[in-house]
Formats: C-alpha cells, sequence, structure tokens
C-alpha cells in the first residue's frame, strides 16, 4: 500500500477542475437552499442542460467554422445559449412547484432532473445527444482550446501538476468560482438578499410587506440555475458529455457537498466541495490499499470502492443529524422547516 | 430545533453503533457470497466482450469495435474471421459500439441504435454483442422482444455473431421489457397487451407506493430509501431461491419476514430516535436520502454491480385472446389484488387500521383520544416495508426475473409520481395512482420511443401537481 500515493491523489483533487464544477454547483445550490430555502433536488439537471447546450450549440452551429467567427465569440457564444437553457429550464421547472410546499417541490425537482437524462440518453434524438454513450469531448473542445494561452507542455509540481489544456480548463473554472463566490456575497448583502432570506425564514411575513415571493423565489431560483449550467460546461470541459454521469446520485453528492461545509455561508460551499473530494479520493485509495494487502479478507477491488459511497450515505445522515449546519454554518442561519 | 438532552443523544448513538455493527455482520456474511460466485481465476480480465462481425455469411475483417466504461477505452479490429473480443477487469455498465466507417460500403446496419449499446456485466464472463446489418444480415430476433433495443446478448451465449437474438428477457431493468406480447400485430391488440402489462406493473408498484404514503401520513417523512426496500425484497429471494436454492415458499416467507424486520429496524434505529430528538422533516428528508445511498451501495457490494438471474422460472406462456402472458404474471396479479384488497380491509375494517387513519388525519388529536402513536408509526413501518419488500418480488419477475442493484431506486420516482398523483397521504389514493403511472408508462409506448417511458410518467406527475396540487382522490387543505 502506497501511502504516500494516496494522500498525492486526494491532495491532487483540491485543485482538480472536476472540484471545481462541483463548487460552482454547490454555490448555486446554495443560492436555491442555503439562501431562498429551495428544497432543489435537481440540480444535476441544470448542470446537464448547461453541459448539452453548450456542447450541442459547439457541434451542430459551430459558428468558427460555419459563420467565419472568431473562436473568442463562438465560444462565449456556446456559454451564452448554454445560460439561455439554464434560464429556460430554470423557468419550466419553477413556473408550475414554486407556488407548492417544500417536499413536493423536492419530488417535483428530482422527476424533472431525471426526464432531463432520460431525454438526452434515449436512442431516439442520438444523432443529436449521442444517446446513452453521450458527446465525444474532441467534438466541442476545439474553441476553448484554440484559445489557450499556455504553451508548454505541463504546469505546476507534486500532485498539481497538469497538462497545458488542463491547466487552462483549471484557470477557467477557478476563476468563475471566484466570480461566483463575489457575486453571492454581494448579492446576499444587498436589500434583494435580505428579501431571499426573509423568504427563506417566513414567507408569509415577507409577502405581507408586499414582497412578490413568488417572483424573488423564481430569481433565485433562475440565478443558482445559471451557475449551476455553467458548473456543467466546467464539468464536462476535461471529460466527454455522459447522460449517466448527470443522475441523481451527483445531486446527492452535491447536497452533501453544501451540507458538509455549511448552507448559507458564502465559503461553506466551496469549503465541501474540496473536503468531498479530497476525502472520497482518500477513502477510496485507503480502501483500496487495505484490500490491496488483505485487510478486507477475501473481498475484491470493485467491492472496497462500493464501501466508500456507503461512507458518503452515512456521513450525509451523521452530518444532517448531528451538525446541520456544517463546518462553518451558523445553526440559526439554517432552517430545515418546510 | 429542540436543544437535545444528553440521555437521548446517547440512545441515537447506541443505535448507530448497534446498525453499523449489524452492517459489519452482514458483510462478512456477504463476502463470503460474493466470493463463492466469482470466478476462481483472479485475471486481470474477469469479462469479455465478444462477436463476430459477419454481413450474411461473409466474415467481415477490419470493422473496428469500441469498448468504454469503468475507465477502460479500448478499440479493437475484427481479423480475418470477423472475430474481435475485448477483455474489461471490473464488472459495470460498458458501452459497446461499432465504427460504422469502417464497414465496407453498403453494409449498413438494421438500425442507429445498434451502433452503440449498453452491456452491464453478468454472471457470465463472457459477453456476446450482436450487431446486425440491414439487408443481408440474418435473421435477427424478430419475436420477443417487446420494446427495448432487445438482442442485448448477455445470457451467456458466446458470441455466434448474427444468429439471431437471446433478446428480449435479458434487457437490463431500468427499462425492462413489457411482460406481456401479442400474437398478431394489430393496433388493438398491442394496445390491449400494453394496458395488461401496465396494470401489472400498477398494482406491484401499488404494493409500495401505499408504503410511502402511509410513511408520509402518519410521520410527515418523504422516504427516499424506500426504493431500497424493494430492492432489499427482491435480493432476499434471489438469495433464498438461486444461492441456496429453497423452496419458493419458504423463500417468499422468509423475504417477506425480513422485509418486515428491516422495517422494524428503520423505525427502531433511525426513525423513533430522529422524532424523540425533534429532528425537523426537511433535515429527515436528507436522512432518509443518505440512508438510500448508502443501502443502495451496500447491496451493489454484496451482489455486485450485474444483472442476476432467478431461478425461478417465469411460468408457462399462455393464450388470452390475442395477448401472449406468462403464468407467472397472472400470478403477480391476482397476488396484488388480494394484498390490496386485503390492505383496504385491514384500514377500514380493524381497530388498528382505524387508529393509523386517524394518525394520519391528526396525529396529536389521535394520540389525545389514546391511541398509542409510535405503536402505530411502527406498525405502519413493518407493515409498509412488507408489503414493499413484496413488491420486490414481484418485480423482479414484472421485469423478467432478474435483479439489479438499484432497481429500486429506478422504481422509486414512478412511485412517489403514483403517490403525489393519487394525493400524498392517501391510501387508496396511492393505488389508483401507481395503475395510472403502471398504465401511462406502458401505453406510452405505443406512441414514443420505450426508453423515454419513465419520463412520459414523471411529466404526468408534473403536469398532475401544475393543475390539481392535492392530487386525484387528496384533500385540498394538505398542499400549503
Amino acid at each position: 500500500m502506497d501511502f504516500l500515493a494516496i494522500l498525492s491523489n486526494a491532495a491532487g483533487e483540491i485543485l482538480s477542475p472536476t472540484t471545481a464544477a462541483f463548487a460552482l454547483a454547490t454555490i448555486g445550490l446554495n443560492v436555491h437552499f442555503g439562501y431562498a430555502g429551495l428544497l432543489n433536488f435537481g440540480q444535476a439537471a441544470f448542470m446537464a442542460v448547461g453541459a448539452y447546450a453548450f456542447a450541442i450549440f459547439t457541434m451542430q452551429v459551430d459558428p468558427t467554422a460555419s459563420l467565419g467567427w472568431p473562436v473568442w465569440l463562438s465560444f462565449l457564444a456556446a456559454v451564452f445559449v448554454a445560460i439561455l437553457a439554464a434560464v429556460a429550464f430554470g423557468l419550466l421547472l419553477g413556473i408550475p412547484t414554486l407556488r407548492l410546499r417544500g417536499d413536493y417541490l423536492a419530488i417535483v425537482t428530482i422527476a424533472a432532473a431525471e426526464i432531463v437524462r432520460f431525454t438526452m440518453r434515449t436512442s431516439e434524438y442520438s444523432t443529436v445527444t449521442g444517446g446513452s454513450q453521450g458527446l465525444r469531448g474532441q467534438d466541442y473542445k476545439g474553441d476553448i482550446d484554440a484559445l489557450n494561452p499556455l504553451t508548454g507542455s505541463t504546469y505546476g509540481f507534486g500532485p498539481w501538476t497538469a497538462t497545458a489544456y488542463d491547466t487552462w480548463v483549471r484557470i477557467l473554472a477557478w476563476g468563475l468560482v471566484i466570480v461566483a463566490l463575489i457575486l453571492v456575497w454581494l448579492l446576499m448583502r444587498s436589500p434583494w438578499g435580505r428579501v431571499i432570506k426573509g423568504i427563506r425564514e417566513d414567507e408569509d411575513a415577507v409577502r405581507s410587506l408586499g414582497k412578490n415571493v413568488y417572483g424573488y423565489k423564481m430569481q433565485a431560483l433562475i440565478l443558482g440555475g445559471v451557475i449551476g449550467g455553467l458548473a456543467g460546461i466546467m464539468f464536462v470541459l476535461p471529460r466527454a458529455v455522459q447522460p449517466d454521469n448527470f443522475a441523481t446520485a451527483m445531486t446527492f453528492y452535491i447536497w452533501t457537498a453544501l451540507l458538509l461545509g455549511g448552507a448559507a455561508t458564502v465559503i461553506g460551499p466551496l469549503l465541501g466541495s474540496i473536503l468531498f473530494w479530497v476525502l472520497l479520493s482518500f477513502t477510496g485509495g485507503l480502501l483500496s490499499g487495505l484490500q490491496s494487502i488483505g485487510a478486507f479478507g477475501d473481498m475484491t477491488g470493485t467491492q472496497a470502492g462500493q464501501l466508500r459511497f456507503v461512507l458518503v450515505g452515512l456521513a450525509l445522515i451523521a452530518i444532517v443529524v448531528f451538525r446541520p449546519q456544517g463546518i462553518l454554518g451558523n445553526k440559526k442561519e439554517l432552517s430545515f422547516h418546510v | 430545533m429542540k436543544t437535545s438532552s444528553r440521555p437521548r443523544r446517547r440512545g441515537l448513538w447506541r443505535t448507530i453503533a448497534v446498525a453499523l455493527a449489524g452492517m459489519a455482520l452482514a458483510t462478512g456474511g456477504a463476502t463470503a457470497v460474493a466470493a463463492a460466485e466469482l470466478p476462481a481465476t483472479e485475471s486481470t480480465d474477469q469479462f469479455t466482450f465478444q462477436g463476430i462481425i459477419r454481413d450474411g455469411q461473409t466474415p467481415l475483417e477490419g470493422v473496428e469495435i469500441t469498448v468504454t466504461g469503468n475507465g477502460v477505452e479500448e478499440t479493437v479490429a475484427t481479423d480475418a474471421s470477423g472475430a474481435w473480443s475485448v477483455g474489461v477487469a471490473d464488472p459495470g455498465t460498458y458501452t459497446v459500439s461499432i465504427d460504422t466507417a469502417t464497414l465496407p460500403d453498403g453494409v449498413t446496419l438494421r438500425g442507429p441504435e445498434f451502433e452503440s449499446r449498453e452491456f452491464t456485466t453478468a454472471s457470465t464472463s463472457q459477453i456476446g454483442v450482436l450487431f446486425p446489418f440491414a439487408a443481408s444480415g440474418g435473421g435477427g430476433s424478430t419475436g420477443g422482444d417487446t420494446g427495448d433495443t432487445g438482442n442485448t446478448g448477455t445470457g451467456g451465449d458466446t458470441g455466434t455473431g448474427d444468429t439471431g437474438g437471446t433478446g428480449g428477457d435479458a434487457a437490463d431493468p431500468g427499462g425492462g421489457s413489457a411482460a406481456t406480447g401479442t400474437t398478431d400485430n394489430s393496433f388493438w391488440s398491442t394496445v390491449l397487451a400494453r394496458a395488461v402489462s401496465g396494470l401489472g406493473f400498477g398494482l406491484l408498484m401499488a404494493l409500495g407506493a401505499i408504503g410511502i404514503t402511509l410513511i408520509y401520513g402518519t410521520t410527515g417523512v418523504s422516504n427516499f430509501a424506500h426504493g431500497e426496500l424493494l430492492t432489499f425484497g427482491g435480493i432476499v429471494f434471489y438469495a433464498t431461491t438461486t444461492l441456496v436454492n429453497w423452496p419458493v415458499w419458504i423463500a417468499v416467507i422468509i423475504t417477506l419476514v425480513a422485509s418486515a424486520a428491516l422495517g422494524y429496524m428503520h423505525d427502531w434505529a433511525i426513525f423513533k430516535p430522529l422524532r424523540k430528538r425533534g429532528v425537523g422533516l426537511v433535515q429527515v428528508l436528507i436522512v432518509t436520502i443518505g440512508l438510500s445511498i448508502a443501502l443502495r451501495y451496500f447491496f451493489q457490494f454484496l451482489i455486485g454491480g450485474g444483472i442476476l438471474g432467478l431461478s425461478v422460472p417465469r411460468g408457462d406462456i399462455l393464450n388470452v385472446g390475442p395477448i401472449v402472458m406468462r403464468t407467472g404474471d397472472v400470478v403477480s396479479m391476482v397476488i396484488a389484488i388480494v394484498v390490496l384488497v386485503a390492505v383496504g380491509l385491514f384500514l377500514t375494517r380493524t381497530r388498528l387500521g382505524k387508529a393509523t387513519r386517524a394518525v394520519s388525519d391528526n396525529a396529536s388529536l389521535a394520540s389525545a383520544s389514546g391511541i398509542d402513536v409510535d405503536r402505530v408509526i411502527r406498525i405502519v413501518w413493518v407493515l409498509g416495508a412488507l408489503l414493499t419488500g413484496g413488491s420486490g418480488i414481484l418485480y423482479t419477475y414484472f421485469i423478467g426475473a432478474n435483479i439489479k442493484w438499484d432497481v429500486g431506486f429506478t422504481v422509486l420516482l414512478l412511485l412517489f409520481a403514483g403517490v403525489t398523483l393519487g394525493g400524498l397521504g392517501s391510501a387508496f389514493g396511492a393505488l389508483v395512482g401507481a395503475v395510472v403511472v403502471g398504465l401511462v408508462t406502458e401505453l406510452s409506448t405505443l406512441w414514443i420511443a420505450a426508453d423515454l417511458r419513465y419520463a412520459v410518467a414523471l411529466l404526468v406527475l408534473i403536469l398532475v401537481l401544475l393543475f390539481r396540487p392535492q392530487g386525484i382522490l387528496g384533500r385540498r387543505e394538505r398542499v400549503g
């Protein structure tokens, strides 16, 4: 068992683009649940919508080749299309559900997320969506790769070494995380943020002050959803688009990261995502290391790998029961009422 | 939230410790089972995808096949005899695709859906993959497969190429094939066959849905771990029939008892301590999500990621009018109806059933009138788990006598759709809702792709919430 390699792999997760994408998605969910009190269990669908809109626009319209647009413009256009798609999905989801009680919203968002996944997955539209196989990375990474200002072969040191493309994606993804954090921080100190938090605490009180609660909830849902859509783009830049990556499991991991770091805090989602991935990698490495030296008897390596997801589930239970405010949160800020 | 007093906290810790110990115990037993299943040779390639690419009788050389999944991406070309094979180390789901550009001119696949398909490794180590061609491509599967892409060939056939489908029955449970077919292909007999199949699906879902709705009604908890109770029933039934070969009736009894015990454990070890602690409903909802993740991966840990076939046959083929079904399907429907009637009588005629409905209506009032609310909730958990475990047995048959670690989670959202459709908290609503969802799911395949049918059911759920949020039989005040 190579303990150093396990630690190094775990440390590598701190800066990985996947962690950045998760941090973004968690920041979006924090706007939903932490600040506005919306029980959104479909955050993975916002990511899927963003990722697919970005990739399909780049592949089907391909403005660089077909319209002769400069590379940066077609990249921004694809991002813009993804944002529009996330807004549209937010409206679709919000209109029927935001008037309903919290647990209904939970069931509907999770159902909508699965509808998105089934639709992307079906062989019916596979010429556009790639069906269950998804879309190949090289088909939509052209623009972003052409924009890459880095020319060397590898950057970084130790566990944080990456290729030029990977480093470029990391810079973009973490840059976006920082922008999103500042945006959320500023918004939540603004009058808008106070109304949002008021809705979380007592919807009727806010309504009696003459505020349009439905409208504010919708704005919060769309804002968090757009951040989730951008997270989707960042999630697929280092890999291919796979419909099953956006299953409910991803939503649940985002929730675990949010509750771990602390809902209704600015930094909580970032801390939670980093900790989640580092711990997942570490326990995975540790379990497979222990398995390889025979600590678990005749358990296979795959089984050892599954144990860590059992641990994720138990950890989620323990956090919610014993420390619902997470690491950074304030218990008074967090309201878990339906 | 209320501040928790010391002894209560210790109580919760104790129960968690007990639960963990129980899990560890089960782990010990499970590894033995799993070890017996796996082949003794620990070579790196446990599973092999293989096949022979032939156009009619002519083998095609140089056709490229790619296998991706679980971090593996391997492309091979067929040899002079048209044969190819790709070995992979880990069980799981892989995508096998053919590069149509490498096919000779004039040779095309029978449909675009064959270009790339997903296979999940099962108990057999060799998985045959068929790529049927359009024009002269040998007799493919014409019968048997009722809707899914069929032709999966996971049933232990060793890759004889285009000799026809092992098809239909081995389809993955996520998109399992319908249970009934037709003797002729006229539209109305297809409608009838799908309706019967949908009714069967709806009835078995109703068993699970009533569990969800009773638990919701009495405790306010939306149990996202309910699908795992269904999987649990299927797995215990698989273990008792297929692994140890006990008679079916003993297996059924053991499954039901084990399911009831699991329901009791749920309440005793997790939900009762949480109630005593005064933990909020949203927190409990997230607890059930955590429980669902933990149980689901624990099941995968026990039985692996593949599809396992049950040794109990599905019964003889039966022709009723234009419909073809199996005796097993009829038996499951009859069982489901009998159980549902029994539950209905229990809820309306017995003291305990009336107490359950009273707690559902207003727990404080019920408590004030002398009903032991905790006891009622405990009974509801046991009854709900028992019914869901039973529906787990029936579901393994509905999808073709097999079991997979996440079948329950696949059905869970449909169960919720049924429950919401009927009206959260109403047992009879759940029955109606589940049957509607079953019918919608199966009948929708007449017009749209089979792999979208669950999406249609969930869409119906959203539409119902839009126009009648309280559900079909629900009451207005239940929605805030």
